[in-house]
C-alpha cells in the first residue's frame, strides 16, 4: 500500500520532514509530525475506526475535534493505557499505538453487529423496559449487556506517571485561542491585565488553523504576530493543549493541560504529564467558538459521511484528502465553503444538496460560478455503503421535509454534511448564565450572565472573523462595553433544518452517533410521554455519553419539538454540567496519592515499636501500635499474652495520640462545667476527674479525662479519633456562644509523649524510676496526678485508669518520649514490662464493661443508653442536657448497653451482628439490637461481647438469637462488667 | 468553589473554611424551661431558603476564627461579611429569618 495515499503534496501545518510512524489496530502506518490520530488515519485511507455503542454499526471520523463522538480509541496498553479518548485530539507521536473501542474481535467483523441486524428488538428505553423483569433480573443481564456494550478498558495496575496541580489567579482569563480569544487577550495584555490564554490546541489560531489562508479574513501574519506579541508580555501566559472543562463558582474554573501527551514515552521525566489548572480569575472571555452540527437521515452514520467544517481542517491543516469524490449537504452557507476548498485541492464535488429552497449568498455563488452542481430544495434521504459509504439518495423535499419527487443516486466517498452551528456556550451555562434560542441562527446562545464573564465571537453567533476580532477586543478590554449580539453581526446564514423523513423504524437516521439514539427513539420517547427534555435525555440516553452530546443535542431538542408540535425553545435545552471535556483521574489527583495522599501521625516512640514488629492500626492519622507479635503468635495469641501480663503483672502502652488540648483563663471551670455533663467545681488542684461530653442533641461526643494543672490552667484529654473534632467544638461555643468567657485553647497533643504503665506491678515499677515522687496510695491516690522525674526527665504523672488495673499515665515533653519507654522497659523492679497495644487495651477496658467512643456509640447514643447516669449532674446546666429530657430519649424502646455471653465460650460474635429476641423464623425478623464490640478474653477464658439491645438490662438473663451466615448463636444478656465489677483492683 | 472573604485574613478559597450553618440562632438561656418542641426548634430547625442567608463560618484552615457570612443560595452571591456580634449590615431582604 502507498504510504498516506491521501496526502496533498503540499500545504498544511504538518512536518513533511518527520514521519512518523504509528499502529492502528495493529496495522503499521505512517504519517507526519502535526497530525493528529485522526488526520494521519485519514492520510492512509483509513474511514472505519470503530463500532457504535449499542448497534456496533461502523463508524468513521466525523469530526476534527473535541466534539468527536465515533472515533475513540484506546491509547497505548499496559498501566499507562488511557480508553476512550478522541482520535481527533490526539496529536501523533512515534510509535503511538491505539485500538478501537467498542469491537469484538475486530472493527472489521464485530460479532456484536448481529444488534443491529435485529435492531427493531432494541427501541429507546429497552434496557429499562425487558431486563427490569422478572424482578430482580437485571442484575442477571447486567453483566452480559456491559460486557457487549463496554466501552474502552481502565488499566488494572498503578499509573506510572505523574500529574500535577496548578492554582493560578489573573484579571482575565480567556478561554479559546482563536480570533476573537487572539484579540481579546492583545487587548487585555496591552492593558496591563494578568492574563492567562488557554486553548486545547498545541497553539493559538482556532479556526484560522482549517482555513485555507486566502479565506481567513484576516491579514497575513495576523496570527503569528499576535502569538508572538502575547508570548513576549510578562503579564501574559498561553497555556496550549489545555482545556478548560469547568466553570464553578466565584469564576473559579478548572483547566487540564496535557503537558507531555503529544511527546508519548518520549516525554521528558521532568515534566508531568497532566498539570490540573485551578484558576480563579477576575473575570472571564469566553471565546470558545461554535460546534457545527451533522443533518439527520437515513444511514448518517457511515464511515465517510463527515462534517463539511472538519473537511476543510483535514484538507487546509492537514492537507489530507477526506475522499475523492464528494456529496455535500447543507442548509446554510458555511458548507459551500468547504466545497469550494476541497474542489480546489482535486476532490469531485459531485453535488451541493441545499434544504434551503433558494440558497443565496456569496459563498453560493461562488460554488456555482466554480461549476459545482446545486441542489436547492433537497436533501440526502439515504446512504449506502457497508464499512464506507459508497452512495448517497437525493431527492427533492417539500417545505415539511417530507419527500416529494424521485431519488437521485449519487456515486461518492464522502458525505460532508453541515446542519447548522452550536456555539459552544457549555461554560458560560455552567456559570449560572442563561441561554437564548435565536432562531434565525437555530441556536442556543449565551444571554443573561450571572458571574462576570463576557462571550466574544462565534459563541455569539458572530458571522465572520473580523467580527469575532472585534467582540474579542472589547471583552479583553474592560467588560463594559455591550456585547456585540448576533443580531448586531452581519446577516446571519439564513437556515433550514429539515429532517427528510424516513420510513419509520427501518432506516436509520441518527442524532447521537455515541449513544445510537436514533429520530425515531426520539419520537418514539415523546410518543410514550417523555415529553420533558430531561426526561427524553435519561430514557433515550440522548447526549449522556464521553461527547456529551456536543453535536447530537440540538437537532434531537429540534426532532422533540418538531414531534411535540412546538418551538424549539418552548421545549428547552438539558443543563449543561462540567466537565466540559473528560479529565483523567490521574489529574485529578495530582500528587495526592500514595503516601501523600494523607499525612501519617507518628508518635516519638513509632521507631520502637517498629523494631518490635507491632502491627499497626490507622486511628485517624495517626500510626498506633495493634499488638506485638512475638515469633510464631497470631493476632489472638499476641493479644492474649499482652492483657494477661496487664492483668497478671504490668503492661505499657503509647498513649501518646490521645488529644490533649490545655484550658486556660479565669472562666475554665464555667466553661467545663458548661460542655461536660459532671460538675467541676470542687476540683481540686493535683486532682483529675473523667468527663463526658454531649452534643446539643443528647448524644455522646466524646470522653476523656481532665487535670486541674493550676489555678485558671486544665488540661483536657480526647479520644485520638476526636481531638481535632472536640477542639473545633469548644472552639466554636467559646467563639460564637460564649466571648464573654475569659478562656483560652491550645492544642499541646504533639507536645507530649505520654504512655500508660498497667497492671498489678505497675507502682512497683514506677517506685524504681521517680526519687521525688511520693507514689504510695495515700499519697498519690487514684484521679490525682504528680509532677516530678521520671527517669531523670521531667514528667507529669496521673494515675487513671482504663483497664481497671492500678495504672499511672506518664507524659514527658515529646522529646524524651523515647528514652522515658526505654527507661521504663529497661527498668530493674523485677516485674517485666510487657509492650501492648491498642487491641489488648480495647479488650481490657470491655472486660470492665467501659464503653468506647465510636464503638459503643455512633451519634446515636446517649449517656442514659450507657447506663451513665452517674455522671450527669442535677445541678447545673450543660450541652445537651435539656435533649435527656425528650420524651424520645426516655422511651422504653431506646436500645441500651448491656454485656453478652455466648452459650459456647469459644465463640466471637462477629461486632455488627443483629440481635434477636427468638430464633430465625425467615424475614422479617424482629430485630432488638446488635453487638458493638466483641473479643475472645483470655483472663475469663470465654468470649466477651458488648451490646446496645432494646430494654437493655430488663432482659438480664435472657437468651437471645444472633443468626449468622452459618448458624445461629444463642447468647445471654448479663451485666457489662464482666471482671471485677466493684473496681477493688483499681484501688489497690 | 466559593471565594469566602474573610474578615482577618481576606479573600481566600471556600476550601479552607468550615460551614457552621444558619446563623443567629442563640443557645435559650434557660433550656429547661422550654418544652421539647421549642427545645427541637432550636437543636433541629433551620431555615433553608432560597435567596439571601445568613449563616456562620469558620476559616478553620486559616485564622480559627468565626464570622458571619451573608450569601444567596441561588446566586452564591456574598452580599455581606461581618464578624461574631457584630450586626447584620441591614436588616433588609435577608429570607427565612
Ligand atoms: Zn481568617
Amino acid at each position: 500500500m502507498t504510504s498516506q495515499p491521501f496526502r496533498l503534496p503540499d500545504g498544511g501545518a504538518i512536518d513533511r520532514a518527520r514521519p512518523v510512524s504509528f499502529s492502528f489496530n495493529g496495522e503499521l502506518l505512517t504519517g507526519f509530525s502535526g497530525d493528529t490520530l485522526a488526520s494521519a488515519l485519514l492520510a492512509n485511507g483509513v474511514h472505519l475506526v470503530g463500532r457504535s455503542f449499542k448497534y456496533h454499526r461502523p463508524r468513521g471520523i466525523l469530526s476534527a475535534g473535541t466534539e468527536e463522538p465515533n472515533a475513540l480509541v484506546q491509547l497505548e496498553s499496559g498501566n499507562r493505557s488511557v480508553p476512550n479518548l478522541k482520535a481527533t485530539r490526539i496529536e501523533l507521536y512515534e510509535g503511538l499505538t491505539a485500538t478501537s473501542v467498542n469491537c469484538w474481535p475486530s472493527v472489521r467483523f464485530d460479532a456484536g453487529a448481529v444488534i443491529d441486524v435485529a435492531h427493531r428488538l432494541v427501541p429507546a428505553g429497552f434496557y429499562y423496559k425487558t431486563f427490569m423483569w422478572p424482578h430482580g433480573g437485571w442484575h442477571f443481564y447486567e453483566r452480559a449487556i456491559r460486557r457487549m456494550a463496554g466501552m474502552g478498558r481502565a488499566p488494572t495496575g498503578r499509573d506510572p506517571d505523574r500529574y500535577e496541580r496548578m492554582n493560578a489567579h489573573c484579571d482575565v482569563l480567556v478561554v479559546g485561542a482563536g480570533p476573537a480569544g487572539m484579540a481579546a487577550a492583545q487587548a487585555a495584555g496591552r492593558d496591563g491585565a494578568r492574563v492567562i490564554l488557554a486553548d486545547e490546541r498545541s497553539q493559538p489560531g482556532g479556526s484560522l488553523l482549517n482555513m485555507a489562508a486566502n479565506e481567513s479574513g484576516t491579514e497575513p501574519g495576523w496570527s503569528s504576530g499576535v502569538t508572538a506579541e502575547l508570548e513576549s508580555m510578562k503579564n501574559v501566559r498561553v497555556l496550549s493543549r489545555t482545556t478548560v472543562t469547568g466553570y464553578f463558582d466565584h469564576n473559579f474554573l478548572i483547566a487540564l493541560e496535557q503537558v507531555t501527551d503529544h511527546l508519548g514515552p518520549d516525554a521528558p521525566a521532568r515534566l508531568p504529564r497532566q498539570r490540573l489548572w485551578r484558576i480563579r480569575a477576575g473575570r472571564v472571555v469566553l471565546a470558545t467558538g461554535a460546534l457545527e452540527r451533522p443533518l439527520v437521515f437515513a444511514n448518517n452514520d457511515r464511515p465517510g459521511v463527515m462534517l463539511a467544517g472538519a473537511a476543510r481542517a483535514y484538507v487546509n491543516r492537514f492537507a489530507v484528502l477526506p475522499g475523492r469524490r464528494a456529496v455535500v449537504v447543507t442548509n446554510n452557507d458555511s458548507a459551500y465553503e468547504a466545497a469550494l476548498e476541497l474542489h480546489v485541492r482535486g476532490v469531485a464535488v459531485a453535488a451541493i444538496v441545499d434544504h434551503r429552497g433558494r440558497p443565496d449568498g456569496r459563498a453560493v455563488r461562488g460554488a456555482e460560478e466554480a461549476g459545482l452542481e446545486v441542489m436547492p430544495g433537497h436533501a440526502v434521504v439515504d446512504t449506502n455503503g457497508r464499512r464506507r459509504v459508497r452512495a448517497a439518495a437525493v431527492a427533492r423535499i417539500d417545505g415539511d421535509g417530507a419527500i416529494a419527487g424521485p431519488t437521485r443516486t449519487l456515486a461518492c466517498d464522502l458525505i460532508l454534511m453541515s446542519g447548522g452551528w452550536s456555539p459552544a456556550a457549555h461554560l458560560f451555562s455552567q456559570s449560572g448564565g442563561r441561554l437564548r434560542y435565536h432562531a434565525a441562527l437555530e441556536a442556543f446562545l449565551p444571554d443573561h450572565p450571572r458571574q462576570s464573564v463576557r462571550c466574544a465571537g462565534a459563541i455569539n453567533g458572530a458571522a465572520d472573523t473580523t467580527a469575532c476580532m472585534r467582540e474579542g477586543r472589547s471583552a479583553g478590554l474592560d467588560g463594559s462595553a455591550a456585547p456585540e449580539a448576533a443580531s448586531a453581526s452581519p446577516t446571519p446564514p439564513a437556515q433550514r433544518q429539515v429532517f427528510a423523513r424516513h420510513r419509520a423504524g427501518e432506516a436509520r437516521a441518527f442524532v447521537d452517533f455515541q449513544n445510537d439514539v436514533t429520530a425515531a427513539d426520539i419520537t418514539l420517547a415523546a410518543r410514550e410521554g417523555y415529553e420533558s427534555v430531561e426526561h427524553l435525555k435519561r430514557y433515550t440516553t440522548l447526549g449522556m455519553g464521553t461527547d456529551q452530546g456536543k453535536t447530537g443535542n440540538v437537532p434531537g431538542l429540534a426532532i422533540l419539538a418538531g414531534t411535540l408540535g412546538e418551538a424549539v425553545p418552548a421545549v428547552g435545552t438539558t443543563t449543561f454540567r462540567p466537565p466540559y471535556e473528560p479529565v483523567t483521574f490521574g489529574a485529578i489527583a495530582g500528587r495526592d496519592i500514595g503516601a501523600l495522599a494523607d499525612p501519617v501521625r507518628r508518635t516519638p516512640m513509632h521507631a520502637w515499636h517498629e523494631a518490635a514488629g507491632a502491627v499497626f492500626e490507622d486511628v485517624g492519622q495517626w500510626k498506633r501500635p495493634f499488638y506485638y507479635p512475638q515469633p510464631g503468635e497470631n493476632k489472638r495469641a499476641a493479644v492474649a499474652r499482652e492483657s494477661l501480663a496487664v492483668r497478671n503483672a504490668v503492661g505499657i502502652m503509647d498513649v501518646t495520640t490521645l488529644g490533649k488540648i490545655l484550658i486556660c483563663g479565669s472562666d475554665s471551670v464555667e466553661f467545663l462545667n458548661r460542655v461536660y455533663t459532671n460538675a467541676w467545681d470542687s476540683l481540686a488542684v493535683g486532682r483529675c476527674r473523667y468527663g463526658l461530653m454531649l452534643g446539643e442533641d443528647g448524644m455522646v461526643l466524646d470522653d476523656g479525662v481532665t487535670a486541674h494543672l493550676s489555678p485558671n490552667q486544665f488540661l483536657m484529654t480526647t479520644t485520638t479519633g476526636n481531638a481535632a473534632r472536640v477542639l473545633a467544638w469548644l472552639e466554636d461555643w467559646l467563639q460564637t456562644e460564649w466571648p464573654d468567657l475569659n478562656v483560652y485553647l491550645a492544642s499541646v497533643t504533639e507536645q507530649f509523649a505520654t504512655m500508660a504503665l498497667a497492671g498489678p506491678g505497675a507502682r512497683q515499677v514506677l517506685v524504681g524510676l521517680v526519687d521525688d515522687i511520693d507514689v504510695a496510695p495515700a499519697a498519690f491516690p487514684f484521679m490525682a496526678w504528680r509532677t516530678g522525674r521520671v527517669a531523670g526527665l521531667p514528667a507529669r504523672v496521673f494515675r487513671i485508669s482504663y483497664s481497671g488495673e492500678v495504672a499511672y499515665e506518664i507524659s514527658v515533653p515529646a522529646r524524651h518520649g523515647m528514652d522515658l519507654w526505654t527507661a521504663v522497659l529497661q527498668q530493674r523492679s523485677g516485674y517485666e514490662v510487657t509492650p501492648f497495644g491498642t487491641e489488648a487495651m480495647h479488650v481490657l477496658r470491655a472486660e470492665k464493661g467501659y464503653p468506647m467512643i465510636g464503638q459503643e456509640t455512633d451519634g446515636t447514643v446517649t449517656p442514659l443508653d450507657l447506663g451513665m447516669q452517674w455522671i450527669l449532674s442535677s445541678k447545673k446546666d450543660f450541652l445537651g442536657r435539656r435533649s435527656l429530657r425528650r420524651s424520645a430519649m426516655l422511651a422504653s424502646s431506646r436500645k441500651r448497653l448491656v454485656g453478652l455471653k455466648t452459650e459456647d465460650p469459644e465463640a466471637v460474635v462477629p461486632e455488627g451482628a443483629q440481635i434477636l429476641p427468638t430464633p430465625p423464623s425467615g424475614p422479617p425478623e424482629t430485630m432488638i439490637g446488635h453487638v458493638t464490640s466483641s473479643y475472645w478474653s483470655a483472663t475469663l477464658r470465654r468470649s466477651i461481647a458488648l451490646a446496645l439491645v432494646i430494654g437493655g438490662r430488663d432482659r438480664e438473663f435472657h437468651t437471645v438469637h444472633i443468626p449468622l451466615d452459618h448458624g445461629t448463636l444463642r447468647a445471654e444478656i448479663c451485666d457489662p462488667r464482666f471482671y471485677d465489677p466493684e473496681g477493688i483492683r483499681l484501688h489497690g | 468553589m466559593l471565594l469566602i472573604p474573610c474578615p482577618w485574613c481576606g479573600h481566600r478559597d471556600e476550601s479552607e473554611f468550615t460551614c457552621g450553618g444558619e446563623a443567629h440562632i442563640q443557645r435559650p438561656p434557660d433550656p429547661a424551661a422550654l418544652d421539647d418542641a421549642e427545645w427541637a426548634d432550636y437543636v433541629f430547625m433551620r431555615t433553608n431558603p432560597k435567596g439571601r442567608h445568613r449563616e456562620r463560618w469558620c476559616h478553620s484552615h486559616g485564622c480559627g476564627r468565626w464570622f458571619n457570612v451573608e450569601r444567596h443560595t441561588v446566586t452564591h452571591d456574598i452580599v455581606a461579611v461581618y464578624r461574631m456580634g457584630e450586626t447584620p449590615p441591614d436588616d433588609g431582604d435577608v429570607d427565612g429569618s
